[in-house]
């Protein structure tokens, strides 16, 4: 224990953290201090606090697991309001958090005084603040475009926030950079005139539902803001809308995965990089691609231990300089071996692994116990297309994109007219490829309403070019077959668009 | 498959090694050996001893060109990058370390393997502290220059 605050984290070697300022608040009636810039989800957890809800049929303790606002375990009762996703939710003075036991009752406070909803219309609604959608808002405000950028965090960036490490890939593309400097950066361009007069920034906010318009030439979308947890819904009318929404977490199923300490890779670094919390002590990894790969060497930047990354596949799937970083620490990595179980009651309080035949079988006997207080998964990602559904864009299942994805022609353009996708919910990649796709989605959507300046479809095509270059590599070739077979598909349907 | 994708750690015939010559001179040694789309390397290097064909080519040092300045090990993304001298029987590694606490000049530290597994001591000679990654020097024995690539503090502070 370090100077009463056991698991914030105090020194690390990229990121500085300030525990001066400490908020009071009360969960089930006990006061617990949090710090400014804290999550209520984050503020619990630094206090020891694991169970935030109970399943709502067998009463298990549910504590976090995505961390970034898309699962539903942190669901909690915040001033007497049911249903606050906390992981998401900014810590304030004196407030009053509650475990929610399974379904909550309708608030007894409950207004709706923010009803009819504030209406607004705009050329192009980014979904999305993340690294896909801050290019594409750059880009098509650039092109003279006005662009309404809504996001569901306090802050944009998206999963760059995080990315502690330096970026790989071309300098144009900002390689050798830190993620969460590329935040910085792209905020500064967004800052900057005339940028800054044609972006409006809502965050807090949700896009929820599409609605049909009786005007073609519009599409329009229920957005809901929150404030002091309450609510406040916007009616937005564009012409042209991009979907930068990212992805979620991939699960894995073995006895215990919903016990609090189990955590999705999102939630690890949301948690150490975002807001300065050791989300445990001792860390099994599961998944050695680049992201288990990636947060394992994050965590021991962050003073945590971890006890090995068991990997199902024969091989390591992420870039081998990233296995090399963990190896000279010393940390194992085990191919061919898998998670069976978490051990514990209320909490992670240990996990065994087994190690897999050539059919990825189990190998009977093989059994062996890890001693951890967490585990991370960091087993993919499927991208989030749920709203595209509603849209009825045409969609289909791509295997390498990684699940369900809008079909979409090299300008991003999916089967709807002036609909584009961006980034992970194109098909699951990293961040230097969303930024491109998020460029050329931007510029394919001001051009679609008629704002252009000189070169910038020839601007776009040095954009899919260098997009091309990217995956020509052996490590590229997923990401190029998926676009291969979305081309395919696109192209039986579509031929005459 | 090669063995490096079960196990996580290259051997040392997966290496350019540089000859007697070339490490009493002091070179960059990249340990990068996968296809992967990535080249600050070679936009860092001042005298351009790192080339590569396209994006995803593994980069090249002609150790012939290049001057050992480690511009090239602060700002690798992967950490791949280690300048490696010899001067009479001593090995002189520079090396990436993201972690804290720093080490101390003249501090004798842990000299680990690509495995994490203890080889030798070593002693902190030069700590470049950056913006980038924070790159350390340490002195050897010799014959470990091509083993050593990574530190561990003695003493936990």
């Amino acid at each position: 224990m370090r100077g009463g605050l056991p698991l914030r984290i105090k020194d690390h070697p990229i990121l500085s953290f300030d525990w001066q300022e400490s908020l009071p608040f009360t969960f089930n009636g006990k006061k617990l201090k949090g710090y400014t810039g804290d999550s209520i989800a984050a503020a619990l957890h630094a206090n020891g606090i694991t169970t935030f809800s109970t399943s709502l049929k067998y009463h298990r303790p549910r504590g976090f697991f995505c961390g970034i606002g898309k699962c539903s375990s942190c669901l909690m009762e915040v001033n007497g309001q049911p249903n606050i996703r906390t992981c998401i939710t900014p810590l304030q003075a004196n407030i009053s958090v509650t475990q929610q036991d399974s379904k909550a009752a309708w608030p007894k406070n409950a207004t709706n005084s923010f009803y009819p909803p504030q209406q607004k219309n705009v050329d192009i609604l980014i979904i999305g603040a993340g690294p896909a959608g801050l290019e594409a808002a750059i880009a098509a405000a650039s092109l003279g475009a006005h662009v309404l950028l809504v996001d569901e965090n306090t802050h944009i960036g998206g999963q760059l926030v995080k990315q502690t490490h330096k970026f790989f890939g071309s300098k144009q593309e900002k390689a050798g950079t830190r993620g969460i400097s590329i935040a910085d950066q792209l905020n500064q361009q967004l800052q900057k005139p005339p940028i800054n007069k044609r972006v409006d920034l809502l965050l807090n906010a949700t896009v929820f539902g599409y609605y049909e318009d009786n005007n073609n030439k519009f599409y329009t979308f229920g957005v809901i803001k929150r404030k002091e947890y309450t609510t406040i819904h916007y009616k937005i009318r564009c012409k042209s809308v991009i979907f930068a929404v990212g992805a979620m977490e991939n699960m894995l199923l073995f006895p215990g995965n919903d016990l609090p300490g189990v955590y999705g890779a999102g939630a690890v670094q949301t948690l150490m990089n975002v807001y300065g919390v050791q989300p445990g002590k001792r860390m099994l990894m599961v998944g050695a691609g680049n992201v288990g790969l990636i947060v394992s060497y994050q965590l021991l930047q962050a003073g945590i231990d971890v006890a090995c990354v068991v990997e199902a596949a024969p091989i390591i799937g992420g870039y081998h300089v990233h296995a090399a970083k963990l190896r000279r620490h010393g940390i194992p990595i085990l191919t061919r071996h898998s998670i069976k179980e978490v051990l514990g009651k209320e909490k992670v309080e240990g996990a065994i692994i087994t190690t897999l035949d050539e059919h990825w079988q189990p190998i009977p006997g093989s059994d062996q116990t890890i001693s951890c207080d967490t585990v991370c998964l960091a087993v993919g990602l499927t991208p989030s297309t749920r709203l595209l559904s509603q849209m009825h864009v045409q969609m289909n299942t791509i295997p390498e994109a990684g699940g369900f994805v809008a079909l979409h022609d090299h300008t991003m353009q999916t089967s709807q007219p002036r609909v584009y996708v961006a980034g992970d919910t194109s098909g699951i990649e990293e961040a230097s490829t969303a930024m491109i796709e998020g460029k050329i989605a931007g510029i394919s959507a001001a051009l679609s309403l008629g704002h252009t300046k000189k070169d910038a479809e020839k601007t776009r095509q040095q954009f899919i070019d260098e997009l091309d270059q990217l995956h020509a590599g052996p490590f590229g070739q997923k990401p190029r077959q998926a676009k291969q077979r979305i081309a395919r598909h696109w192209r039986k349907n579509y031929e005459t668009l | 498959m090669k063995h490096y994708e079960q196990t996580g750690y290259l051997s040392i015939r997966d290496i350019l090694i540089p000859s007697e010559q070339h490490l009493k001179k002091g070179v960059a040694c990249i340990e990068c050996i996968q296809e992967i789309p990535c080249n600050p390397c070679v936009d860092s290097c001042p005298v351009h001893a790192i080339s590569m064909k396209d994006i995803n080519a593994i980069p090249i040092v002609d150790y012939d060109v290049c001057i050992g300045c480690g511009k090239c090990v602060s700002i690798c993304p992967g950490l791949a990058i280690f300048v490696l001298k010899t001067v009479d029987e001593k090995g002189i590694i520079t090396l990436p370390y993201e972690f804290v606490p720093l080490p101390a000049n003249g501090e004798s530290v842990h000299a680990l393997n690509r495995k994490g597994e203890v080889v030798t001591k070593g002693v902190v000679k030069k700590i470049n502290k950056r913006d980038d990654t924070t790159v350390v020097t340490i002195e050897i024995p010799k014959k470990y220059i091509m083993d050593v690539r990574n530190i561990r503090l003695q003493k936990i502070k």
